[in-house]
């Protein structure tokens, strides 16, 4: 099992959701984070203040598949979260040792 | 024919030319007769006491409803305001410096404000006639408001010395000991609020335009009294408390600009209770306060944001609600003199000299007023105070019966009587608040401690938090 972590764009979520449905990955958890990588920051001010914010509003998807599907996957999440300028994020794969189902005690690809 | 007109006044109450016209009619009518019915005389009386009536119901109801607008803009208006300005660790703490001095001043003007502000007395304060509000009911104070219960007036004005407080603590935001603040508005309500009350709209005060001031100064809703007294004391709290750990190099950015836009336009709302109420009675004065305070509000709105959009680049949302609010603030003093257009540039002046102050200014002399109590209310009620003696106006509210008041009625004194005032309200506000900090400061210490302001007030003062995402 491979879990696949990407950090998008927020205004991309709904693309990168659909493809994901339309390829049959039906589970996924979403968080909204901060963070930068080489694109920079922007200036905001307040009453005359300046400020440099370089940690943007991103939105981080995680979601755990079967070995197997792992290249379908990718290139359906690049494919729908690409912009093709600075800022489109990162994913991230990880080997998984294992996984449960809490209802019932599914262990492995079964309890994906 | 006499009788039919006796009839309809009974039924329905006409406008007041009609009312004083079949008045003098009746009396000389009366008089012409060798003998008055007594029916006749016991419906006079009766005209007389439902016409009067009548007129109170009016006044009450809009004086009321005055009372109750100032009160929105402490809470929620200037709660929401200064609220969103500051850091989330520190919200609650600063809406509670709004929120409990509706609490503590009611106490202080139950006990002794009203007192000490109204009561007559020396120029400087009154004495203690109303002690405990003794004598204060539904009879009318002519020398305030003749046509209203003087315990309306008495509420009215309790909403003033409310916010005034308040507004201060935008300057000692986020640093100071929630002890220290309660003991700061208590002295500083009884020290320098009280009496500067007392000095501009006390019977006998010192600047009392229309009651017996030996230097006469125009202040329609408190100009000096609130903003600049408020205002000053702000500068020289947040000089004496010193900078907040991390300012200026850390991030302070306002945590919620949308709670300070609801905030602002609620205070902009309300500040028709604290203009047009001044008037004291529900007449064309009123009328004229409340299209000044509005057309004040609106010019700064613009003046701030383009200002800022020139030397900034952007106009931004708290660029137009501070500018609304610094012309609110401006225009306080000169709402009830003043005509339409004197009142825009008044307003649009004050958006930007204000804006100027908090960024330019403030920036060169690098202190720390958190939210900007001193720049708006300091400045503006100066600059406000100022021009209402250039701009006041015998057309709109004639004080000095029949003779020019402002500069452009031809008295150009005025304005030296108005910086008298302004002065007078600096001095007591910087060495009123200098004492009571001092004071406070050997008591219970006035600055929160370094790990307690590192934590946020909200847990350290109150033991909670604005936001708890878990719950």
């Amino acid at each position: 099992m491979k879990k696949i972590e990407a950090i998008i764009q927020p205004h991309k979520l709904e693309d990168v959701k659909e493809a994901l449905k339309s390829i049959g990955v039906d589970g996924m958890t979403i968080t909204e984070v901060r963070g930068h990588g080489r694109q920079k920051g922007h200036k905001e001010v307040y009453r005359g203040m300046e400020y440099q914010v370089d940690l943007l509003p991103k939105v981080k998807v995680e979601l755990v598949i079967a070995d197997a599907r792992q290249d379908e996957v990718l290139r359906t999440l690049t494919t729908a979260a690409r912009t093709g300028k600075i800022g489109d994020g990162k994913i991230f794969v990880y080997n998984v040792a294992d996984a449960i189902r809490i209802r019932n005690d599914d262990r492995g690809d079964a309890a994906l | 024919m006499l009788k039919t007109s006796l009839e309809i006044g009974t039924r329905f109450v006409p406008p007041r030319g009609l009312r004083v016209c079949l008045l003098s009619l009746l009396c000389a009518m009366a008089a012409l007769a060798q003998n008055v019915p007594p029916e006749l005389e016991k419906r006079l009386a009766d005209l007389d006491k439902a016409t009067k009536a009548a007129q109170m119901a009016g006044d009450n109801a809009w004086m009321l409803t005055s009372a109750a607008l100032v009160l929105m803009m402490t809470g929620p208006g200037l709660a929401l305001f200064y609220g969103g300005l500051v850091r989330r660790k520190n919200v609650l703490s600063t809406m509670m410096h709004s929120f409990i001095l509706m609490a503590v001043v009611t106490m202080l003007w139950a006990v002794v404000g009203y007192s000490i502000a109204f009561a007559a007395g020396t120029p400087f304060f009154g004495d203690l006639r109303y002690l405990f509000l003794r004598g204060v009911g539904a009879a009318p104070n002519a020398d305030y408001g003749a046509t209203i219960p003087q315990t309306t007036y008495m509420v009215y004005q309790l909403m003033f010395a409310i916010i005034t407080p308040a507004l201060i603590s935008g300057a000692f935001a986020e640093r100071m000991k929630f002890s220290a603040m309660l003991l700061f508005t208590t002295l500083w309500s009884l020290i320098v609020y009280f009496p500067m009350a007392h000095m501009v709209w006390g019977k006998g005060g010192l600047f009392n335009a229309s009651l017996g001031g030996k230097i006469p100064a125009f202040d329609f809703a408190g100009g000096t009294v609130v903003h600049i007294t408020s205002g000053v004391s702000a500068l020289i709290c947040a000089l004496y408390l010193g900078k907040r750990v991390g300012y200026p190099d850390e991030s302070m950015r306002p945590h919620n600009l949308v709670l300070s836009t609801v905030g602002a336009c609620l205070l902009w709302v309300g500040w028709f209770g604290f203009n047009a109420g001044s008037a004291v009675s529900a007449g064309s004065l009123a009328s004229s306060a409340f299209v000044a305070t509005h057309f004040g509000a609106a010019a700064a709105a613009l003046g701030w944001m383009f200002a800022e959009w020139i030397h900034l680049g952007k106009p931004s949302m708290l660029g137009g609600i501070s500018g609304c609010v610094a012309g609110l603030v401006a225009i306080t003093p000169a709402s009830g003199f003043v005509q339409p257009f004197p009142a825009i540039l008044i307003g649009a002046s004050a958006g930007v000299v204000c804006f100027l102050m908090v960024t330019a200014v403030k920036k060169k002399f690098n202190y720390d007023d958190a939210l900007d109590a001193f720049g708006v209310h300091g400045i503006g009620g100066t600059l406000g105070a100022i021009l209402t003696g250039v701009f006041a106006t015998k057309e709109i509210n004639d004080v000095y019966s029949g003779k020019p008041m402002g500069l452009i009625d031809g008295n150009p004194g005025q304005v030296l009587n108005q910086a008298a005032a302004v002065g007078v309200s600096w001095v007591l506000a910087i060495v009123g608040t200098l004492i009571i900090l001092k004071v406070c400061d050997l008591i219970v210490g006035v600055r929160a401690s370094e790990a307690d302001e590192l934590g946020g007030l909200d847990l350290s003062m109150h033991g909670e938090e604005g936001y708890t995402l878990e719950a």
